[in-house]
Protein backbone atom coordinates (compact mmCIF):
# COMPACT_ATOMS: atom_id res chain seq x y z
CA UNK A 1 0.00 0.00 0.00
CA UNK A 2 1.14 3.58 -1.59
CA UNK A 3 -0.47 6.32 1.33
CA UNK A 4 0.03 9.77 -0.14
CA UNK A 5 -0.78 12.03 3.01
CA UNK A 6 -1.22 16.08 2.33
CA UNK A 7 1.53 16.06 -0.01
CA UNK A 8 2.67 19.38 -1.88
CA UNK A 9 5.39 20.24 -3.86
CA UNK A 10 6.29 23.35 -5.02
CA UNK A 11 9.51 23.93 -7.33
CA UNK A 12 12.09 26.24 -7.03
CA UNK A 13 11.16 29.21 -8.67
CA UNK A 14 7.42 29.42 -7.07
CA UNK A 15 5.48 27.14 -9.50
CA UNK A 16 3.28 24.71 -7.02
CA UNK A 17 3.24 21.60 -9.01
CA UNK A 18 1.24 19.66 -5.85
CA UNK A 19 -0.77 21.72 -3.53
CA UNK A 20 -2.49 19.20 -0.84
CA UNK A 21 -2.63 15.61 -2.58
CA UNK A 22 -4.00 12.73 -0.58
CA UNK A 23 -4.73 8.77 -2.03
CA UNK A 24 -4.61 5.50 -0.82
CA UNK A 25 -2.98 3.45 -3.66
CA UNK A 26 -3.97 -0.20 -2.74
CA UNK A 27 -1.86 -3.10 -2.95
CA UNK A 28 -1.78 -5.70 -6.12
CA UNK A 29 -3.75 -3.37 -8.04
CA UNK A 30 -3.12 -1.17 -10.45
CA UNK A 31 -4.18 2.47 -10.10
CA UNK A 32 -3.79 5.33 -13.14
CA UNK A 33 -2.49 8.70 -12.80
CA UNK A 34 -4.78 10.50 -15.97
CA UNK A 35 -4.63 14.32 -16.56
CA UNK A 36 -3.32 16.85 -18.74
CA UNK A 37 0.13 17.78 -19.30
CA UNK A 38 1.19 19.76 -16.24
CA UNK A 39 -1.25 18.47 -13.63
CA UNK A 40 1.74 17.06 -11.70
CA UNK A 41 1.40 13.45 -12.85
CA UNK A 42 4.56 12.38 -13.13
CA UNK A 43 5.69 14.72 -10.22
CA UNK A 44 3.39 12.14 -7.93
CA UNK A 45 4.81 9.14 -9.58
CA UNK A 46 8.11 10.38 -8.76
CA UNK A 47 7.66 11.20 -5.50
CA UNK A 48 7.41 6.96 -5.08
CA UNK A 49 10.91 6.19 -5.55
CA UNK A 50 12.11 9.97 -4.30
CA UNK A 51 13.13 10.80 -7.76
CA UNK A 52 11.06 14.28 -6.65
CA UNK A 53 10.87 14.98 -2.65
CA UNK A 54 7.94 16.21 -1.27
CA UNK A 55 8.01 19.73 0.01
CA UNK A 56 6.05 19.14 2.62
CA UNK A 57 3.63 16.24 3.56
CA UNK A 58 4.57 12.51 4.07
CA UNK A 59 4.51 9.45 1.54
CA UNK A 60 4.45 6.31 2.93
CA UNK A 61 5.27 2.39 1.29
CA UNK A 62 4.00 -0.32 3.56
CA UNK A 63 3.79 2.12 6.84
CA UNK A 64 7.33 2.84 6.02
CA UNK A 65 8.27 6.91 5.24
CA UNK A 66 9.93 7.17 2.42
CA UNK A 67 11.71 10.10 3.52
CA UNK A 68 13.66 8.07 6.22
CA UNK A 69 14.78 5.69 3.38
CA UNK A 70 18.25 5.75 1.37
CA UNK A 71 16.74 6.96 -2.20
CA UNK A 72 19.44 4.62 -3.85
CA UNK A 73 18.20 1.81 -2.24
CA UNK A 74 14.62 2.86 -2.58
CA UNK A 75 14.85 2.84 -6.27
CA UNK A 76 16.34 -0.41 -6.20
CA UNK A 77 13.85 -2.27 -5.06
CA UNK A 78 11.16 -0.59 -7.03
CA UNK A 79 10.70 -0.80 -10.67
CA UNK A 80 10.66 2.00 -13.21
CA UNK A 81 9.40 2.35 -16.70
CA UNK A 82 9.26 5.20 -18.65
CA UNK A 83 8.37 6.74 -22.32
CA UNK A 84 10.98 5.81 -25.04
CA UNK A 85 12.27 2.79 -22.95
CA UNK A 86 15.20 4.78 -21.31
CA UNK A 87 17.24 2.14 -21.87
CA UNK A 88 21.23 2.34 -21.81
CA UNK A 89 22.03 2.50 -25.23
CA UNK A 90 25.84 1.12 -24.51
CA UNK A 91 24.22 -1.90 -22.93
CA UNK A 92 22.99 -5.04 -24.87
CA UNK A 93 19.50 -6.04 -24.01
CA UNK A 94 20.65 -8.98 -21.48
CA UNK A 95 22.52 -6.13 -19.69
CA UNK A 96 20.01 -3.57 -19.72
CA UNK A 97 17.72 -6.29 -18.02
CA UNK A 98 20.39 -7.21 -15.32
CA UNK A 99 21.23 -3.85 -14.29
CA UNK A 100 19.30 -3.20 -10.86
CA UNK A 101 19.87 -7.29 -9.92
CA UNK A 102 23.76 -6.20 -10.62
CA UNK A 103 23.40 -2.84 -8.97
CA UNK A 104 22.48 -5.15 -5.93
CA UNK A 105 25.60 -7.51 -6.25
CA UNK A 106 23.88 -10.65 -7.97
CA UNK A 107 25.76 -12.60 -9.73
CA UNK A 108 26.48 -11.95 -13.54
CA UNK A 109 25.56 -15.43 -14.67
CA UNK A 110 22.72 -15.50 -12.44
CA UNK A 111 21.40 -12.07 -13.79
CA UNK A 112 21.80 -13.06 -16.81
CA UNK A 113 19.67 -16.22 -16.48
CA UNK A 114 17.07 -14.32 -14.40
CA UNK A 115 17.06 -11.58 -17.44
CA UNK A 116 16.30 -14.38 -20.12
CA UNK A 117 13.62 -15.92 -18.14
CA UNK A 118 12.37 -12.29 -17.93
CA UNK A 119 12.58 -11.81 -22.27
CA UNK A 120 10.38 -15.03 -21.68
CA UNK A 121 7.89 -13.06 -19.68
CA UNK A 122 7.61 -10.17 -21.46
CA UNK A 123 7.55 -12.08 -24.85
CA UNK A 124 10.92 -10.89 -26.38
CA UNK A 125 12.65 -13.79 -28.67
CA UNK A 126 15.88 -14.75 -26.81
CA UNK A 127 18.11 -14.12 -29.48
CA UNK A 128 17.43 -10.29 -29.43
CA UNK A 129 19.49 -10.67 -25.80
CA UNK A 130 22.66 -9.74 -27.11
CA UNK A 131 21.41 -6.76 -29.18
CA UNK A 132 21.85 -2.99 -28.39
CA UNK A 133 18.74 -1.22 -27.81
CA UNK A 134 18.81 0.60 -31.11
CA UNK A 135 18.75 -2.61 -33.39
CA UNK A 136 15.43 -2.78 -31.54
CA UNK A 137 11.98 -1.60 -32.87
CA UNK A 138 9.82 0.92 -30.26
CA UNK A 139 7.60 -1.40 -29.11
CA UNK A 140 10.56 -4.23 -28.48
CA UNK A 141 12.52 -1.45 -26.69
CA UNK A 142 9.14 -1.08 -24.16
CA UNK A 143 9.37 -4.65 -23.93
CA UNK A 144 12.91 -4.60 -22.71
CA UNK A 145 12.05 -1.70 -20.59
CA UNK A 146 9.17 -3.73 -19.09
CA UNK A 147 11.61 -6.93 -18.55
CA UNK A 148 13.96 -4.27 -16.67
CA UNK A 149 11.31 -2.66 -14.23
CA UNK A 150 10.72 -6.04 -13.32
CA UNK A 151 14.11 -7.75 -12.83
CA UNK A 152 14.49 -7.63 -9.32
CA UNK A 153 10.45 -9.05 -8.75
CA UNK A 154 9.52 -5.97 -7.30
CA UNK A 155 6.16 -4.96 -5.01
CA UNK A 156 6.04 -1.84 -6.54
CA UNK A 157 5.84 -0.94 -10.65
CA UNK A 158 5.93 2.54 -11.77
CA UNK A 159 4.94 3.71 -14.91
CA UNK A 160 5.42 6.64 -16.55
CA UNK A 161 3.74 7.36 -20.15
CA UNK A 162 5.11 3.53 -20.80
CA UNK A 163 3.81 3.22 -24.00
CA UNK A 164 3.26 7.08 -25.25
CA UNK A 165 5.66 6.69 -28.13
CA UNK A 166 5.20 3.73 -30.00
CA UNK A 167 2.25 3.77 -32.65
CA UNK A 168 -1.33 2.64 -32.34
CA UNK A 169 -1.39 -0.87 -33.28
CA UNK A 170 1.66 -1.77 -30.75
CA UNK A 171 0.16 0.31 -27.60
CA UNK A 172 -2.71 -1.70 -28.53
CA UNK A 173 -0.59 -4.97 -28.05
CA UNK A 174 1.53 -3.71 -24.58
CA UNK A 175 -1.35 -2.99 -23.26
CA UNK A 176 -2.90 -6.20 -23.40
CA UNK A 177 0.46 -7.37 -22.44
CA UNK A 178 -0.03 -5.55 -19.87
CA UNK A 179 -3.49 -6.79 -18.37
CA UNK A 180 -2.10 -10.52 -18.79
CA UNK A 181 1.25 -9.48 -16.63
CA UNK A 182 -0.41 -7.91 -14.20
CA UNK A 183 -2.98 -11.16 -13.64
CA UNK A 184 -0.26 -13.89 -13.29
CA UNK A 185 2.09 -11.31 -11.45
CA UNK A 186 -0.39 -9.04 -9.11
CA UNK A 187 2.34 -6.24 -8.91
CA UNK A 188 1.36 -2.44 -7.07
CA UNK A 189 1.23 -1.04 -10.85
CA UNK A 190 1.38 3.30 -10.46
CA UNK A 191 0.73 4.39 -14.01
CA UNK A 192 0.57 7.55 -15.61
CA UNK A 193 -0.78 8.94 -18.83
CA UNK A 194 -2.82 11.55 -20.60
CA UNK A 195 -5.24 8.55 -22.80
CA UNK A 196 -8.12 8.33 -20.33
CA UNK A 197 -9.04 5.16 -23.00
CA UNK A 198 -6.09 3.39 -21.46
CA UNK A 199 -6.69 4.97 -18.09
CA UNK A 200 -10.25 3.18 -18.67
CA UNK A 201 -8.66 0.11 -19.73
CA UNK A 202 -5.30 -0.74 -17.71
CA UNK A 203 -6.95 1.16 -14.17
CA UNK A 204 -8.84 -0.61 -11.48
CA UNK A 205 -8.42 2.64 -9.65
CA UNK A 206 -8.51 5.57 -12.19
CA UNK A 207 -7.36 9.43 -10.60
CA UNK A 208 -8.35 11.98 -13.01
CA UNK A 209 -5.72 15.06 -11.91
CA UNK A 210 -6.91 18.78 -12.28
CA UNK A 211 -4.09 21.23 -12.03
CA UNK A 212 -1.95 21.30 -9.32
CA UNK A 213 -2.45 17.82 -8.95
CA UNK A 214 -6.36 18.27 -7.53
CA UNK A 215 -8.10 15.54 -7.54
CA UNK A 216 -10.88 15.86 -10.09
CA UNK A 217 -12.32 12.16 -9.39
CA UNK A 218 -10.75 8.77 -8.63
CA UNK A 219 -12.65 5.36 -8.47
CA UNK A 220 -13.05 2.69 -10.83
CA UNK A 221 -13.69 3.35 -14.59
CA UNK A 222 -17.24 2.16 -14.58
CA UNK A 223 -18.10 4.16 -10.87
CA UNK A 224 -16.27 7.65 -13.14
CA UNK A 225 -18.52 7.07 -16.54
CA UNK A 226 -21.64 5.82 -14.62
CA UNK A 227 -21.42 9.11 -12.72
CA UNK A 228 -18.95 11.97 -13.51
CA UNK A 229 -18.25 14.18 -10.55
CA UNK A 230 -18.32 17.62 -12.31
CA UNK A 231 -18.41 18.96 -15.84
CA UNK A 232 -14.75 19.01 -15.96
CA UNK A 233 -14.34 14.76 -15.76
CA UNK A 234 -17.62 14.72 -18.42
CA UNK A 235 -15.64 16.47 -20.81
CA UNK A 236 -12.54 14.80 -20.20
CA UNK A 237 -14.02 12.07 -20.61
CA UNK A 238 -15.91 12.54 -23.28
CA UNK A 239 -19.18 10.92 -21.86
CA UNK A 240 -20.78 13.91 -23.80
CA UNK A 241 -20.23 12.86 -27.18
CA UNK A 242 -18.23 10.23 -29.64
CA UNK A 243 -17.98 6.53 -28.51
CA UNK A 244 -18.76 7.12 -25.34
CA UNK A 245 -22.73 8.66 -25.46
CA UNK A 246 -24.40 5.60 -26.21
CA UNK A 247 -27.98 5.35 -26.66
CA UNK A 248 -30.03 3.40 -28.08
CA UNK A 249 -32.71 3.02 -31.05
CA UNK A 250 -35.11 0.25 -32.07
CA UNK A 251 -34.96 -0.97 -35.85
CA UNK A 252 -37.12 -3.60 -36.91
CA UNK A 253 -37.58 -4.47 -32.90
CA UNK A 254 -34.43 -4.92 -32.14
CA UNK A 255 -33.28 -2.55 -29.63
CA UNK A 256 -29.82 -1.53 -30.89
CA UNK A 257 -26.65 0.65 -29.42
CA UNK A 258 -25.76 3.81 -31.15
CA UNK A 259 -23.06 6.12 -30.44
CA UNK A 260 -22.94 9.90 -31.23
CA UNK A 261 -21.54 10.07 -34.83
CA UNK A 262 -24.47 7.67 -35.22
CA UNK A 263 -22.45 3.69 -35.97
CA UNK A 264 -23.99 1.32 -34.41
CA UNK A 265 -21.83 -0.03 -31.43
CA UNK A 266 -24.02 -3.50 -30.57
CA UNK A 267 -26.98 -5.01 -29.94
CA UNK A 268 -28.59 -4.51 -26.51
CA UNK A 269 -29.42 -7.86 -25.37
CA UNK A 270 -31.01 -8.05 -21.80
CA UNK A 271 -29.03 -9.51 -18.75
CA UNK A 272 -29.69 -13.07 -19.00
CA UNK A 273 -29.82 -14.29 -22.84
CA UNK A 274 -33.01 -16.25 -23.24
CA UNK B 1 64.97 11.45 -51.17
CA UNK B 2 68.08 10.33 -51.76
CA UNK B 3 69.00 12.48 -48.58
CA UNK B 4 65.93 10.84 -46.49
CA UNK B 5 67.44 7.48 -47.55
CA UNK B 6 70.77 8.33 -46.51
CA UNK B 7 69.80 9.31 -43.03
CA UNK B 8 66.84 6.86 -42.86
CA UNK B 9 68.01 5.47 -39.72
CA UNK B 10 67.98 9.26 -37.64
CA UNK B 11 64.59 10.32 -39.36
CA UNK B 12 63.07 6.70 -37.57
CA UNK B 13 65.19 7.52 -34.40
CA UNK B 14 64.19 10.95 -34.24
CA UNK B 15 60.29 9.74 -35.09
CA UNK B 16 60.25 7.14 -32.42
CA UNK B 17 61.61 9.72 -29.72
CA UNK B 18 59.11 11.55 -31.32
CA UNK B 19 56.23 9.33 -30.62
CA UNK B 20 57.62 8.34 -27.13
CA UNK B 21 57.47 12.26 -26.02
CA UNK B 22 53.81 12.51 -27.13
CA UNK B 23 52.16 10.15 -25.43
CA UNK B 24 52.49 11.22 -21.76
CA UNK B 25 50.97 14.82 -22.81
CA UNK B 26 48.00 13.26 -24.40
CA UNK B 27 47.48 10.83 -21.60
CA UNK B 28 48.07 13.42 -18.89
CA UNK B 29 46.23 15.86 -20.63
CA UNK B 30 43.14 13.49 -21.03
CA UNK B 31 43.28 12.63 -17.22
CA UNK B 32 43.83 15.95 -15.73
CA UNK B 33 41.09 17.76 -18.01
CA UNK B 34 38.10 15.00 -17.31
CA UNK B 35 37.95 16.35 -13.71
CA UNK B 36 37.98 19.85 -14.56
CA UNK B 37 35.32 19.27 -17.73
CA UNK B 38 33.37 17.49 -15.19
CA UNK B 39 33.38 20.44 -12.49
CA UNK B 40 32.51 22.71 -15.47
CA UNK B 41 30.15 20.91 -16.90
CA UNK B 42 28.22 20.52 -13.30
CA UNK B 43 27.95 23.54 -12.03
CA UNK B 44 26.93 26.28 -14.16
CA UNK B 45 29.13 29.42 -12.06
CA UNK B 46 32.13 27.82 -12.62
CA UNK B 47 31.35 26.82 -16.13
CA UNK B 48 32.60 29.96 -17.24
CA UNK B 49 34.92 30.91 -15.69
CA UNK B 50 36.59 27.48 -15.76
CA UNK B 51 36.41 27.26 -19.88
CA UNK B 52 37.50 30.95 -20.22
CA UNK B 53 40.77 30.02 -18.25
CA UNK B 54 41.79 27.08 -19.88
CA UNK B 55 40.65 28.66 -23.45
CA UNK B 56 43.51 31.35 -22.65
CA UNK B 57 45.97 28.39 -21.73
CA UNK B 58 45.50 28.08 -25.65
CA UNK B 59 46.51 31.51 -26.66
CA UNK B 60 50.12 31.45 -24.60
CA UNK B 61 52.53 31.10 -27.30
CA UNK B 62 54.59 27.88 -26.82
CA UNK B 63 57.87 29.50 -26.74
CA UNK B 64 57.08 31.90 -23.97
CA UNK B 65 55.70 29.25 -22.27
CA UNK B 66 59.36 27.39 -22.75
CA UNK B 67 60.62 30.32 -20.66
CA UNK B 68 58.16 31.39 -18.24
CA UNK B 69 57.71 27.10 -16.62
CA UNK B 70 61.36 26.68 -15.89
CA UNK B 71 61.63 29.44 -13.38
CA UNK B 72 58.08 28.65 -11.97
CA UNK B 73 58.74 25.52 -11.24
CA UNK B 74 62.10 25.29 -10.53
CA UNK B 75 62.97 23.42 -13.73
CA UNK B 76 66.24 23.45 -15.78
CA UNK B 77 65.37 25.34 -18.72
CA UNK B 78 66.69 22.52 -21.14
CA UNK B 79 64.75 20.17 -20.19
CA UNK B 80 62.67 17.18 -21.25
CA UNK B 81 59.68 17.94 -18.16
CA UNK B 82 59.51 21.33 -19.82
CA UNK B 83 58.25 20.53 -22.83
CA UNK B 84 55.99 17.94 -21.62
CA UNK B 85 54.64 20.20 -19.23
CA UNK B 86 53.97 22.68 -21.52
CA UNK B 87 52.36 20.60 -24.05
CA UNK B 88 50.20 19.09 -20.96
CA UNK B 89 49.31 22.42 -20.77
CA UNK B 90 47.57 22.69 -24.20
CA UNK B 91 46.16 18.90 -23.74
CA UNK B 92 44.32 20.29 -21.20
CA UNK B 93 42.81 23.37 -22.48
CA UNK B 94 41.73 21.37 -25.66
CA UNK B 95 40.94 18.73 -23.64
CA UNK B 96 38.66 20.44 -20.66
CA UNK B 97 36.09 22.20 -23.08
CA UNK B 98 35.41 18.44 -25.06
CA UNK B 99 34.89 17.05 -21.86
CA UNK B 100 32.20 19.60 -20.59
CA UNK B 101 30.89 19.18 -24.01
CA UNK B 102 30.81 15.80 -24.00
CA UNK B 103 29.13 14.85 -20.99
CA UNK B 104 26.70 18.09 -22.06
CA UNK B 105 26.15 16.01 -25.21
CA UNK B 106 24.40 12.92 -22.47
CA UNK B 107 20.75 12.24 -23.06
CA UNK B 108 19.31 13.63 -20.06
CA UNK B 109 16.57 11.51 -20.37
CA UNK B 110 18.62 7.90 -19.83
CA UNK B 111 20.67 9.29 -17.32
CA UNK B 112 17.08 10.13 -15.24
CA UNK B 113 16.11 6.48 -15.97
CA UNK B 114 19.87 5.36 -14.61
CA UNK B 115 18.86 7.38 -11.38
CA UNK B 116 15.65 5.78 -11.40
CA UNK B 117 17.22 2.39 -11.70
CA UNK B 118 19.34 2.60 -8.31
CA UNK B 119 22.69 3.92 -9.64
CA UNK B 120 24.19 6.51 -7.18
CA UNK B 121 25.98 9.44 -8.67
CA UNK B 122 29.13 8.46 -8.43
CA UNK B 123 28.73 5.08 -9.98
CA UNK B 124 26.21 6.51 -12.80
CA UNK B 125 28.78 8.63 -14.07
CA UNK B 126 31.26 5.79 -14.07
CA UNK B 127 28.99 3.32 -15.79
CA UNK B 128 26.30 5.89 -17.81
CA UNK B 129 27.74 9.40 -18.56
CA UNK B 130 31.23 8.84 -19.13
CA UNK B 131 30.76 6.31 -21.92
CA UNK B 132 27.53 7.87 -23.62
CA UNK B 133 30.21 11.25 -23.42
CA UNK B 134 32.22 8.67 -25.10
CA UNK B 135 31.91 9.63 -28.84
CA UNK B 136 32.73 13.22 -28.08
CA UNK B 137 35.27 12.23 -25.66
CA UNK B 138 37.44 10.86 -28.58
CA UNK B 139 36.13 13.37 -30.53
CA UNK B 140 38.42 16.05 -28.25
CA UNK B 141 41.02 13.40 -27.65
CA UNK B 142 41.83 12.89 -31.51
CA UNK B 143 42.17 16.69 -31.91
CA UNK B 144 44.56 16.77 -28.97
CA UNK B 145 47.14 13.92 -30.13
CA UNK B 146 47.17 15.47 -33.80
CA UNK B 147 47.82 18.81 -31.98
CA UNK B 148 50.27 17.15 -29.59
CA UNK B 149 52.30 15.52 -32.15
CA UNK B 150 52.52 18.82 -34.09
CA UNK B 151 53.10 21.20 -31.21
CA UNK B 152 56.35 19.05 -29.84
CA UNK B 153 58.24 19.93 -32.81
CA UNK B 154 58.80 23.42 -31.06
CA UNK B 155 60.62 21.80 -28.49
CA UNK B 156 63.66 21.66 -30.42
CA UNK B 157 64.11 24.98 -29.20
CA UNK B 158 65.12 24.19 -25.79
CA UNK B 159 67.25 20.90 -26.58
CA UNK B 160 64.54 17.92 -26.64
CA UNK B 161 65.17 16.40 -30.18
CA UNK B 162 62.53 15.09 -31.83
CA UNK B 163 61.41 15.32 -35.47
CA UNK B 164 61.62 19.04 -34.65
CA UNK B 165 65.27 18.53 -35.36
CA UNK B 166 65.31 17.92 -39.19
CA UNK B 167 63.41 21.15 -39.45
CA UNK B 168 66.34 23.67 -37.11
CA UNK B 169 68.94 20.89 -39.09
CA UNK B 170 67.77 21.86 -42.23
CA UNK B 171 67.04 25.51 -42.07
CA UNK B 172 70.23 25.81 -40.82
CA UNK B 173 72.42 23.70 -43.26
CA UNK B 174 69.91 24.87 -46.26
CA UNK B 175 68.29 21.41 -46.87
CA UNK B 176 65.31 21.59 -47.77
CA UNK B 177 65.18 17.61 -47.69
CA UNK B 178 65.41 17.53 -44.29
CA UNK B 179 62.98 19.88 -43.16
CA UNK B 180 60.45 17.96 -45.65
CA UNK B 181 61.25 14.23 -44.38
CA UNK B 182 60.42 15.96 -40.50
CA UNK B 183 57.52 17.15 -42.05
CA UNK B 184 56.16 13.91 -43.51
CA UNK B 185 57.50 12.18 -40.65
CA UNK B 186 55.64 14.29 -38.09
CA UNK B 187 52.08 13.95 -39.99
CA UNK B 188 52.24 10.24 -40.87
CA UNK B 189 53.00 9.98 -36.39
CA UNK B 190 49.84 12.45 -36.18
CA UNK B 191 47.87 10.27 -38.94
CA UNK B 192 49.12 7.17 -36.75
CA UNK B 193 47.99 8.38 -33.51
CA UNK B 194 44.67 9.27 -34.95
CA UNK B 195 43.96 5.99 -36.38
CA UNK B 196 44.89 4.42 -33.30
CA UNK B 197 42.76 6.52 -31.74
CA UNK B 198 39.61 5.80 -33.72
CA UNK B 199 40.53 1.97 -33.50
CA UNK B 200 40.82 1.79 -29.88
CA UNK B 201 37.39 4.43 -29.45
CA UNK B 202 35.37 1.69 -31.67
CA UNK B 203 36.95 -1.27 -29.60
CA UNK B 204 35.59 0.15 -26.48
CA UNK B 205 32.33 1.66 -27.53
CA UNK B 206 30.73 -1.18 -29.39
CA UNK B 207 27.19 0.04 -29.32
CA UNK B 208 28.22 3.08 -31.75
CA UNK B 209 29.46 0.78 -34.54
CA UNK B 210 25.82 -1.53 -34.84
CA UNK B 211 23.46 0.15 -37.31
CA UNK B 212 19.98 1.09 -36.10
CA UNK B 213 16.73 -1.00 -36.45
CA UNK B 214 15.26 -0.62 -40.13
Amino acid sequence: MIEFRSISKTFPGGTTAVDDFSLVIPSHRTTVFVGSSGCGKTTLLRMINRMVDASSGDLEIDGENVARIDPVRLRRRIGYVMQNSGLLPHRTVIDNIATVPRLNGVARTVAHARALQLMDTVGLDRLMADRYPSQLSGGQQQRVGVARGLAVDPNILLMDEPFGAVDPIVRAELQQELLRLQRELGKTVVFVTHDIDEAFLLGDQVVILEKGARIAQKGTPAEILANPASDFVASFIGADRGKRALSIREIDGARVVVDADGTVAGRLVEAGPS
Amino acid sequence: MTWAIANIEQILALSLEHVRLSILPIVLGFVIAIPLGWVAHRFQLTRGLILTLVGLLYTIPSLALFVILPPLLGLPFLSEANVLIALTIYAVAIMARSTADALASVDRDIQQAATAMGYSSWRRFWAVDFPLAGPVLLAGLRVVAVSTVSLLTVGVVVGVDSLGYLFTNGSQRGIIESVLAGVVATVVIALLFDRILALIGAWLMPWTRVKGAS
